[in-house]
């Protein structure tokens, strides 16, 4: 049976059909969610996409994280289920405090498209079981406020726990504290990654197919025996 | 989301002008002067109505009369797009409806065009450029297609001026902004930089959208008793008389303040959510036609679509959800507010179609419906405020002939070419200028600008920036897809519009061939001074008529287009800088040609003739100040042959890479070639190395292929009657004219990044 991959449509949502894209690419069944909706229809796992959730209006992920879905998504992320936020979808985990830290303003103050390497840290995560860690891959950085930020204690927790899943390996592009490009929470299902894996799955028309990983890793860690 | 505040306008002043008032009162003295018409056209005006208008219908004529809205300098010369059109069966839809469509095979069709926002981008360069980009999208949207993405031509001041400091960050910041938000690929454009801009910048959006052939929607308010849908934003007092007041008169150069409340605001969220609302109304089949609603607003959808239609409307004014209250009809009417699109429904679908809007949060209130009575009527709490003939404002304008004459100096201008200017010869020399050309603002990286845009959302971008054209797949199983370039030089078109024009045209058109695509359909957005300075006027007719001759030449369609007039300083008008937009077909994106020197040990073929052309080029600008003489010579039959050349080559697989050759000539190219691909090369200069690297001869681009390849496409040449040269081979870390100079990569890519990065901050 091919794992079932919800990726939820809030208002505002842009990269929603290339998050789809993706999961049908490392062949598993893409399921369009609705934000009001308050079932996730038994998927197997949920990718929420980038873009600007209800205008990034008050601050980017704030509004989203009250949408009838999240409800749905936190409760089921608590009994294990894979999550993984992109960009504005990483914004939204952080509000719903499924995961650790908070992006601000680039350090830059302007948005930047970039290509940009980063490093595997965590290859444990269901995200990044297919890779190893200290991986360089090449995805796609895209955003006007992605820079990781959190108080001292919780980055020495999240060091210490393994929960640093990516960081950024060519440069900080965005005044990231310690280059941090992406987290997990403490069980390791939640995920959230400030660049685009999903924008890197075929180099016709991204800078590599690295991004695929996560979507294979995904794959592989829902498989039922 | 209700960030607007809902005002239920119930402004039923008793002072308000009606039908009746005027009839009554044929004497009242109406301001007519300040909303930009003529004595002659408001005696018009009275005259068609048989009665003085209300204020109400003086707001509707003044906007649809104005220069923005009616063409009525342009008009009588724009007919040569139509009379010199090719024989061709690509146009579904041409010049009139919102933008062009055009057929590209597989069921698909695409429209696209090119629009601008000049004026508001100075007052406000933010807003301005925002709204410029939202503007576009909504005509693409208004065609029944999904848009997929926007490319942008800019044009500013000096780089060092301080006004530039101002516009440039807001412009960039405007289109990234609106365009990020709005989940649209960013994939090329233009940016350039001269003194003539520095008061009247130029900021010029393009949109190309994407439709099956059966879903093409027309603005046509067809079938009496449908009704009249208002959706999107509610409608507020921003960009009133836009249309008139701002784009169709020139700026003193001080106190634009004053103009600032004309400049609109964008949401692009809202819009974000008015593209996907509309293209789910589109699938359910509830929409019989649709207009956006950009310069002139309601006064505009609602006259072109009772004219499209051939019927009549009747619209309740009070009942337009508004964001303030006080607004009386004529402000309603003249409202510039973003973001919304009128709708006509037959009534058994109204329910659903407002189900729909409720599902994306977008607001939808009828406002009115068709009749067949040939006259657009409106009322105002009960009051018959409107009763004119939707034609008479939309179709039926002033059509001025205007005086044109040759500049007195042009002469001058041409005799003071560039013959006698000091050339460099010498190894030093040429390395110098080939610095000071790669690292002048008009030849620099722009990547500080570009990558403020998203270009990689939806997955479909194949080439963007810093590549000649922008490259879209359109379906991932056949890999059909299209290119587009836009180009423009008003140093070219100041020394002579019409060679100057065919100049963008050709290069636009060379852009697209250099992926690997056919060219097959142009668009335009002609930005040019008052016309009612027959020295511009000129101007504008020898671009038009030079634009109307090479489409004709190069069989391709115009498809519809902009202008845009008043674009000066005091009496001091911008160069002419007609932009041109062409569209190409790739029937395989995967073939795709890109720029950048990517491999070692290619060989390098110069394609095309070189002369000694440096009239308006960068290096005589740059190097010496200078402006005159003749532009390059224009041979659009070369341009044919090596456009076929290309895409033959991309098809067989005989070269890896191609460029453009232009500003700055092959020294520029074969920098950028090495900066994007990071890769060197040797080349070996003929007799003249200054021609050779800085003439600007058109109908020219460089490749490369394994040497291998070599004889299969020179022998391509031979029978393409394209002249080839190899000139070199690619490889190493150096940037090598052989005898002559040599330059590191690294020094090179200091050179060429430093100049933007400083200015966009």
């Amino acid at each position: 049976m091919t794992a079932r991959i919800g990726v939820v449509t809030f208002p505002g949502s842009l990269d929603d059909r290339d998050a789809r894209r993706a999961v049908q690419y490392a062949g598993a069944q893409p399921v369009e969610l609705w934000h009001d909706e308050t079932s996730l229809h038994g998927v197997d796992a949920v990718v929420l996409p980038g873009g600007f959730s209800y205008g990034d209006y008050l601050r980017c992920g704030a509004i989203a994280r009250f949408a009838p879905v999240m409800g749905q998504i936190v409760q089921a992320a608590s009994r294990g289920l894979p999550v993984l936020g992109i960009c504005n979808g990483f914004q939204i985990l952080c509000e719903a405090h499924l995961l650790p830290g908070a992006l601000a303003r680039n350090g830059g103050l302007r948005f930047i498209t970039r290509d940009v390497t980063i490093r595997i840290e965590n290859d444990t995560s269901p995200w990044t079981r297919q890779y190893r860690a200290g991986q360089d891959i090449r995805v796609v950085l895209k955003s006007g406020e992605g820079a990781y930020m959190a108080d001292p204690q919780t980055l020495a927790r999240i060091e210490a726990n393994g929960q640093v899943l990516a960081r950024y390996a060519s440069g900080n592009p965005n005044g990231s504290q310690r280059d941090i490009a992406g987290v997990v929470s403490e069980d390791g299902n939640v995920a959230g990654l400030m660049p685009h894996p999903e924008h890197a799955i075929d180099e016709l028309t991204g800078p590599s197919a690295d991004g695929l990983g996560f979507f294979a890793s995904v794959l592989q860690a829902v498989a039922i025996p | 989301m209700s960030h607007d505040v809902v005002a239920t306008a119930r402004n039923a002043s008793p002072a308000q002008d009606s039908v009746t008032a005027a009839a009554a009162t044929p004497d009242r003295a109406q301001p007519f002067a300040a909303l930009g018409l003529t004595a002659d056209e408001y005696g018009r005006i009275a005259g068609l109505l048989g009665r003085r208008p209300t204020d109400a219908e003086l707001a509707i004529y003044s906007v649809m009369w104005s220069e923005h809205c009616s063409y009525k300098s342009s008009r009588k010369h724009l007919r040569q797009f139509a009379d010199k059109a090719p024989a061709t069966d690509v146009l579904l839809a041409g010049i009139g409806q919102n933008a062009g469509v055009v057929d590209v095979g597989q069921g698909y069709a695409v429209t696209f065009k090119i629009e601008s926002h000049n004026h508001p981008s100075y007052v406000e360069p933010f807003q301005g450029a925002a709204t410029g980009v939202g503007g576009i999208v909504r005509d693409i949207l208004a065609m029944g297609a999904r848009p997929v993405a926007v490319m942008d031509a800019l044009r500013f001041g000096p780089a060092d001026a301080p006004d530039t400091r101002r516009v440039l960050p807001g412009v960039v910041g405007g289109i990234s902004f609106y365009g990020n938000c709005l989940g649209l690929p960013n994939i090329g454009g233009e940016l350039a930089f001269d003194p003539c801009y520095a008061g009247n910048p130029l900021v010029n959006a393009l949109c190309v959208g994407v439709l099956r052939h059966e879903d093409l929607k027309l603005a046509a308010a067809t079938g009496p008793g449908n009704q009249v849908i208002l959706l999107g934003s509610r409608t507020g007092p921003d960009g009133i008389g836009g249309a008139s007041v701002l784009a169709s008169a020139s700026f003193g150069g001080t106190g634009e303040g004053a103009k600032r409340p004309s400049v609109q605001v964008g949401d692009p969220f809202m819009e974000k959510l008015l593209i996907e609302c509309c293209l789910e109304l589109y699938q359910a089949g509830l929409v019989v036609g649709i207009q956006d609603l950009g310069a002139a607003g309601v006064a505009c959808a609602t006259t072109e679509l009772a004219a499209g239609g051939g019927t009549g409307m009747r619209v309740r004014l009070d009942s337009i959800p508004l964001r303030d209250a006080s607004l009386g009809p004529a402000e309603i009417l003249m409202s510039e507010s973003q973001e919304r699109m009128m709708a006509i429904v037959e009534p058994r679908h109204v329910a659903a179609f407002l189900g729909i809007c409720a599902k994306w949060e977008v607001p939808a209130t009828v406002i009115g419906e068709v009749t067949d009575t040939g006259r657009l009527e409106m009322t105002w709490h009960g009051q018959q405020v409107v009763d004119i003939p939707p034609g008479s404002a939309a179709n039926s304008g002033p059509v001025y002939d205007r005086p044109a004459r040759r500049p007195a100096g042009q002469d001058a201008l041409i005799a003071a070419g560039p013959a006698r200017l000091p050339f460099p010869g010498t190894g030093a020399e040429l390395r110098a200028d080939l610095l000071l050309l790669l690292g002048s603002p008009d030849a620099c990286d722009k990547t500080p600008v570009t990558e403020q845009y998203d270009h990689y959302v939806r997955g479909d971008t194949v080439l963007a920036m810093p590549h000649d054209a922008g490259l879209l797949r359109i379906d991932a199983q056949t890999g059909l897809g299209v290119a587009l370039a836009t180009d423009g030089n008003g140093r070219y078109c100041q020394l002579d519009p019409y060679a100057g024009t065919q100049l963008a045209l050709a290069e636009a058109y060379r852009n697209v061939a250099v992926t690997g695509a056919r060219p097959l359909a142009v668009t335009n957005c002609l930005n040019f001074g008052s016309p009612e300075d027959p020295a511009v006027m000129w101007q504008f007719t020898e671009a038009v008529r030079g634009l109307a001759d090479g489409c004709l030449q190069l069989g391709l369609p115009v498809t519809g287009g902009n202008v845009s007039f008043y674009n000066q300083t005091g009496g001091t008008p911008i160069q002419p800088t007609p932009v041109v937009g062409v569209l190409g077909v790739h029937d395989d994106v995967r073939r795709r040609v890109g720029s950048g020197f990517t491999v070692a040990d290619a060989s390098i073929v110069l394609l095309g003739e070189t002369r000694a052309e440096f009239g308006g080029s960068l290096w005589a600008w740059l190097r010496h100040r200078h402006l005159g003489g003749r532009p390059p010579a224009v041979d659009l039959e070369a341009e044919r042959a090596l456009a076929r050349l290309l895409a033959t080559a991309a098809e067989r697989g005989l070269i890896r890479t191609a460029h453009d050759v232009s500003d700055g000539g092959l020294a520029v190219a074969l920098a950028e070639c090495c900066l994007s691909g990071g890769t060197g090369c040797v080349v070996q200069p003929p007799a003249d190395p200054a021609s050779f690297l800085f003439s600007e001869s058109a109908a020219r681009a460089v490749v490369t292929l394994t040497v291998a390849a070599a004889p299969e496409l020179l022998r391509a040449c031979e029978e393409a009657a394209v002249p080839a040269a190899v000139i070199g081979t690619t490889g190493g870390a150096l940037l090598e004219v052989t005898g002559l100079f040599s330059v590191p990569l690294a020094e090179l890519a200091e050179v060429y990044r430093a100049p933007l990065g400083d200015l966009v901050g």
